[in-house]
């Protein structure tokens, strides 16, 4: 549904946060290969991006759509899939690049990685290795803005569709309800948990009716449609930003990748992942916007600039240093701190 | 100088804290009606109900709602109602709180202070009585304290509330009546062991409700003519291992007693540091590797008594 946004400023720049998402985390997929993957395998070659890497391929319209509606004052929490979010809410690509390489000049110093990147200056406030363990982080986040009056401020909350059969789900959709909190949770139903499919481990209609369950009006949006993403999040985020209480979006897409960059996904049937590819949001995007007039040259300028400025991001994070051994003891608590003993 | 009874310090400290920075609140369960053990008794109505937050049943969420309000710039006092069901909100502590600060390279900070009441509660059983301790102590990124007097844990509550690290804040359950005197303008750092009594016969290190059993162990190896250096630990981490190390240089035996299961006990490190850097013989006495049971004489089967305290300082003696 390409709306008139398409063909205003907003578009490009929706089509430009997809497009350097995806060109990251090509380039984060083949700096992990040769690395360790989830299940133990030590694959040959030597990664530059270690540990698991949980690309988020295919799902670009969602964080693209949400996050061209916030400021740097509204938090964000994250999954372990959380490149998208972090790099749509404005955080710098080439610090992000830095920390999945490892080195002193990313985010976190080295010491988080992809599965935990992070911009706090942005409101991102961090990808988590724990499933679901962003919404009770969130609801905190929220709670604190209404204390602290930060009003029209928000907290956006990103997590799966796995996530929804952990308590913590539960238990936060509850409390934002309860105390009525500036909050939008975002689930981004991939349709995949780790490996196994998600529909029958779950009961019932999933995220939206479980929202409507405990009276947080829902809506689901084809979440591969960057511009519907970007409509339907526009009218919820205002919602919540006007004193609302929380809201859910529940945005249908695709996991086009394995659990983790070395995961073949050789489980899944091909048929599901070649349905899911004919959808696929950037191709569907750009489409949208030839239909409406823009020339090819202007996108491919946008691709263009997104593949130069990934490599050079590449660059700068080969040749960044390493953090200091000692910089392993930094950082634990400052009562009692990093020591031996 | 007033006597308090050990929950009404409690409460003394938080008000003070919250009187003196607006930063600071208190959510858990029942709080707004003083908690189950009276230790926020009055706070609600001093302080309204955005402040002293009653919350569902929810442990998890109010942990990890505490660990999202420190980020976002407060200072929660998270009540997890009893140690045993702080294990409901274990990600919330272990992966989240403790983690924070390093894993996003200092960029976050977790201020938040978890009080999780622990030890052995007449007559509760297996999930109301245990003494978690030292699986807290084993966690990089938290402070664990565990106060055995009044004054303790007004000074201990108001410094942990201080110091902007995640604090897990375990008051015994059968001390909340205990009464003293407490000193309102009296600071007591954390880290910082209490010398209970002087002595140079042995040295023994305990903390909490077990500081009390071990006064009443002293005062018949004193009457044997065994004099203790008692002290009271206060802090699990980090601990005083200056006043415990040079304790045991000096007496060159070392008991350490504390409600917990022996086995994996937080007494075991101690023990062992201080064989380590001093020589000296050690020995260590806690509970039995069971649940704790229900009828009056199964739950006797928990408990470190002080005729088996004294009964192990005289073996280290022997």
């Amino acid at each position: 549904m390409a709306s008139s946004i398409s063909t205003d400023g907003r578009g490009l720049a929706l089509y430009r946060a997809m497009v350097r998402i995806r060109a990251f985390e090509n380039a984060a997929e083949a700096a992990s290969q040769g690395g360790v993957s989830a299940y133990g395998q030590q694959a040959a070659g030597s990664a530059k991006v270690r540990g698991p890497l949980h690309l988020s391929t295919g799902q670009e319209a969602v964080p693209a759509g949400v996050c061209a509606h916030l400021r740097t004052s509204d938090y964000l929490t994250s999954t372990h899939r959380g490149h998208g979010h972090t790099l749509a809410k404005g955080a710098d690509l080439v610090r992000m690049m830095c920390e999945l390489f490892g080195k002193a000049t990313g985010f976190n110093g080295g010491k988080g990685g992809s599965m935990h990147i992070a911009d706090f200056s942005v409101g991102m406030l961090g990808a988590n290795g724990v499933v679901a363990a962003g919404l009770p982080i969130a609801v905190g986040a929220a709670h604190a803005q209404k204390i602290l009056q930060k009003k029209g401020d928000i907290t956006v909350c990103f997590f799966g569709d796995g996530a929804i059969n952990r308590g913590p789900f539960l238990e936060a959709l509850n409390w934002a309800r309860v105390y009525g909190l500036p909050v939008l949770f975002v689930c981004e139903d991939n349709r995949w948990s780790a490996t196994t499919a998600s529909g029958p481990m779950t009961a019932g209609d999933g995220a939206s009716a479980r929202a409507g369950a405990m009276d947080i009006a829902a809506t689901q949006v084809d979440g591969n449609d960057v511009f519907a993403v970007h409509e339907s999040a526009a009218r919820l985020v205002a919602e919540v930003r006007g004193g609302g209480g929380p809201r859910l979006l529940h945005a249908l897409t695709y996991r086009v990748k394995g659990h983790v960059s070395v995961d073949l996904a050789a489980y899944r049937d091909p048929a599901e992942l070649a349905a899911a590819l004919e959808t696929d949001p950037i191709a569907r995007a750009r489409g949208a916007l030839l239909a409406q007039g823009l020339d090819a040259a202007t996108l491919d300028d946008i691709e263009n600039a997104a593949r130069d400025e990934v490599d050079a991001a590449l660059a700068v994070a080969d040749a960044a240093p390493w953090p200091e051994p000692g910089d392993a003891f930094t950082d634990v608590q400052t009562t009692g701190a990093g020591q031996w003993l | 100088m007033k006597e308090l009874s050990y929950s009404e310090a409690a409460v003394l400290a938080v008000e003070r804290e919250m009187q003196a920075d607006a930063r600071v609140v208190v959510l858990g369960e029942d709080v707004g009606r003083g908690g189950i053990f009276g230790q926020y008794k009055g706070l609600q109505q001093a302080f309204g109900a955005d402040r002293v937050i009653d919350t569902p049943i929810s442990e998890a969420a109010i942990m990890g709602a505490g660990v999202g309000m420190a980020l976002a710039g407060l200072r929660p006092v998270v009540e997890m109602r009893v140690v045993d069901f702080a294990l409901c909100g274990m990600d919330e502590l272990v992966n989240q709180a403790a983690k924070n600060r390093f894993m996003f390279g200092g960029q976050g900070r977790v201020p938040l202070v978890a009080r999780m009441p622990g030890g052995i509660w007449d007559a509760s059983a297996a999930q109301h009585s245990q003494s978690l301790e030292a699986w807290f102590a084993h966690l990089p990124g938290v402070v664990v304290v565990s106060p055995a007097t009044p004054q303790d844990n007004y000074s201990l509550l108001r410094a942990a509330l201080q110091c902007g690290d995640p604090v897990v804040y375990i008051e015994h359950k059968t001390l909340w009546g205990f009464r003293g005197e407490v000193d309102e303008d009296l600071a007591v750092p954390l880290g910082k062991a209490r010398r209970v009594r002087e002595g140079n016969a042995l040295t023994l290190v305990s903390w909490s409700r077990q500081m009390q059993a071990c006064a009443t162990a002293c005062d018949t190896l004193a009457a044997e003519g065994i004099a203790v250096d008692l002290i009271d630990l206060r802090t699990l981490w980090p601990w005083d291992r200056e006043t415990v190390l040079a304790s045991c240089a000096r007496t060159q035996r070392l008991l350490v007693v504390h409600e917990a299961v022996q086995v994996a006990g937080f007494g075991a490190e101690i023990a062992a540091s201080a064989a380590e850097a001093t020589g000296c013989r050690v020995a260590r006495l806690g509970a039995p590797r069971i649940p704790v049971g229900y009828a009056p004489v199964l739950e006797a089967q928990s408990r470190v008594g002080t005729d088996a305290i004294a009964a192990a300082a005289r073996r280290l003696l022997g």
